[in-house]
């Protein structure tokens, strides 16, 4: 054995005292650190800031003209629809509703593992969140308003949208609250906005550190607008972090609820394929999973390009793996409740419902569901796949095609044949329903590049905060040792 | 307030380790000390006890939010759908407090999370864009590495003299009067 850590004197039942060593734990059982190579504070203040410091690398330039200008197709295609209307897209009798509802369900979803990320795992004291909570919640955020264009635009007659909340009009009408479009309407909404007000107080410390940094006069002006003269004072934290526990534990409850009030725009109505009580839970789950596959293909590349490997260890992205392998299998286990269900119902048009999604005319979509939904997160049970970063990034892209499929076989091959075979159709999409949906990509990725130009992108406070130089019982925090 | 310009603030002293400014912390918390602070990059684990603050009231301003937002979810539903503008949908009763219930929901959560964060900047006086410390040369590294302890001469056992010793004492090696 090595030299002890450190002895301590230990009282035995007689009275008398003994010295006890203490010796540091076998390697196997030795904990990753979570910020690697003993990094001291200083370092991470310039690691993190320094990337929405300096010079903008070629690469950022490379990704942001395209995104920008699929963002231009997607605002143009939504112009298009609003002189044209909505029969520029695909849905028709009998497929009534189509991508954009799909396309609605997928973003939500993916935003649903920022505030797993942010809410959930900081109520777990999972301390290896700090270091993917920023990217992750800022992701939640662009993938909302992705998200919140579809509803909006699905309506029609766009310029109406306003009737969805409860605002007076001067017909002296009012919503009608006992439809689940309306609470869809309320969670998300609300979604939104509490997204961003966790993600900006959790940016008002980070914010202060770029306004103490900042070398030009605007950034100055900016920053420390933004920071609201955040000092660091602790009797600032004290507020500060039971406010932060605060939002946490509201979060928690909210996306646990927007999803399952979502998945109620489906089970409530009596559609086979729709009408059923696991929806809830079953669309959270897939929610995180898919939310997860997003969060892997935005930083694994990151951490690399951005040189950010000693914060985003390889650690993270293996939890992140198992996060995903969880879900998924959950996941999994939901198609085969929903299948069983079918079939133990007895009910005629339930079994024919599934069976047609398996068999049937979109039986591809169902296939490549279960293939990217069931099949890829269980290679992630192995540790040679979730430490191969260039196998995690390309499965994590599998899981986002999956993901958005299983919400195309829910949408679609549950309304393409009705009751009545005369009732019966094929959808199809239209280019206008096509190039929406990737330009959404275009509005998601150019405010995704803006967030790592200008503000921190990794939590500098709070990865600063789980270093061993932050402890004031570790050694590298100052300790003397001894007792305390 | 004319003599106010040339009146000093307070005294800072840095520290380099959080042990020190915790150390340092108890001692000022035990002499009595009432207008002093502890300035820090991230929260340090164990100073509001150091430091003896006792428990945020953040959870009030958050309660009173979440409880406004869902009665008045429940109060606004009930009047738009079963008294101002009554449409019957399926049978179903005019209000019900299940199917108003997910809205509230949301509604209290809305609220509640506006009440912690207003809350938390009212208490701490939050936007404040200029303060006294912010103009200090060093203070920029209270967001970086360091760790500083202010106290400031409207303290009632504010001593020139006394107080600069006792910062000494306590291990901080840079200690400087901060202008008003």
């Amino acid at each position: 054995m090595a030299e002890p850590l450190s002895t301590v004197q230990v009282q035995q039942p007689s009275g008398a005292s003994q010295p006890l060593a203490i010796y540091a734990p076998p390697p196997e059982l030795r904990r990753e650190p979570l910020v690697q190579n003993e990094r001291g504070i200083g370092w991470i203040s310039d690691a993190i800031a320094g990337v929405a410091e300096g010079k903008t690398p070629l690469w950022w330039w490379i990704a942001f003209l395209p995104s920008v200008i699929l963002m231009t197709v997607c605002f143009s295609m939504i112009l298009y629809l609003m002189s044209v209307g909505v029969g520029v897209w695909g849905p028709g009798h009998p497929v009534m509703w189509g991508w954009a509802i799909i396309n609605f369900v997928w973003w939500i979803g993916i935003g649903h593992a920022g505030t797993l990320i942010s809410a959930i795992l900081f109520l777990l004291r999972q301390r290896w969140r700090t270091s993917i909570n920023r990217a992750a919640e800022a992701m939640t955020i662009f993938a909302v308003m992705c998200a919140g264009i579809f509803p909006l635009i699905h309506i029609g007659r766009i310029w109406f949208g306003w009737w969805l909340f409860p605002i007076p009009n001067m017909y002296g009408i009012w919503p009608q609250f006992r439809s689940p479009l309306m609470w869809d309407v309320f969670a998300v909404s609300t979604y939104f906005t509490v997204s961003l007000l966790f993600w900006y107080m959790g940016l008002i410390p980070d914010l202060a550190v770029m306004r103490d940094r900042a070398t030009s006069t605007l950034r100055k002006f900016f920053y420390g607008l933004f920071s609201l003269g955040w000092t660091g004072s602790n009797r600032h934290w004290s507020n500060y972090e039971k406010a932060y526990l605060i939002l946490a534990g509201l979060s928690t409850p909210l996306v646990l609820s927007v999803h399952s009030i979502v998945s109620m725009d489906f089970s409530v109505s009596q559609l086979p394929g729709w009408h059923t009580t696991i929806f809830p839970p079953y669309f959270v789950a897939g929610a995180v999973f898919s939310g997860f596959g997003m969060v892997l293909t935005l930083l694994v590349p990151l951490r690399r390009l951005l040189k950010l490997e000693d914060i985003i260890t390889v650690r993270h992205v293996e939890l992140m793996c198992k996060v995903t392998l969880a879900t998924g299998s959950i996941v999994g286990y939901a198609y085969a409740m929903e299948f069983f269900i079918a079939w133990y119902s007895g009910n005629p048009y339930e079994r024919y419902a599934f069976i047609n999604r398996a068999v049937g005319p979109y039986a591809w979509g169902y296939w490549i569901m279960i293939s990217c939904n069931v099949i890829t997160p269980q290679l992630f049970w192995f540790k040679k796949v979730r430490t191969n970063m260039v196998l995690v990034f390309i499965l994590s892209i599998f899981v986002n095609i999956g993901m958005w499929f299983e919400r195309f076989v829910i949408v679609v091959i549950s309304l393409h044949r009705d009751f009545m075979p005369a009732n019966w159709g094929y959808f199809r999409p239209t280019w206008v329903d096509i190039l929406t949906y990737m330009g959404t990509f275009g509005l998601f990725f150019t405010f995704f590049l803006l967030f790592l130009r200008f503000v921190p992108i990794i939590a500098i406070a709070e990865v600063k905060g789980v270093t061993p130089q932050a402890d004031p019982h570790h050694p590298l925090g100052g300790a003397k040792g001894g007792h305390h | 307030m004319a003599a106010a310009s040339s009146r000093s603030y307070g005294i800072i002293a840095e520290f380099l380790t959080p042990a020190d400014i915790m150390h340092a912390a108890e001692k000022v918390r035990d002499l009595g000390f009432r207008r002093w602070d502890v300035f820090t990059p991230f929260p340090i684990h164990g100073m509001d006890s150091a430091m003896g603050i006792r428990n945020s009231k953040v959870g009030w301003f958050s309660f009173l939010g979440g409880v406004t937002g869902y009665t008045s979810g429940m109060l606004m539903i009930w009047w738009m759908n079963a008294v101002d503008y009554p449409i019957l949908i399926g049978g179903k009763p005019m209000f019900s407090p299940y199917g108003a219930f997910p809205p509230c929901y949301e509604l209290t959560i809305l609220l509640g999370s506006f009440g912690a964060l207003f809350g938390m900047l009212f208490l701490n006086r939050l936007p404040r864009l200029h303060h006294p410390l912010l103009k200090h040369r060093r203070f920029a590294l209270a967001t970086h590495d360091r760790f500083f302890l202010v106290i400031e001469t409207s303290d009632p056992k504010y001593s020139e003299t006394e107080t600069r010793k006792l910062l000494e004492s306590l291990g901080s090696r840079h200690i400087e009067l901060v202008e008003e």
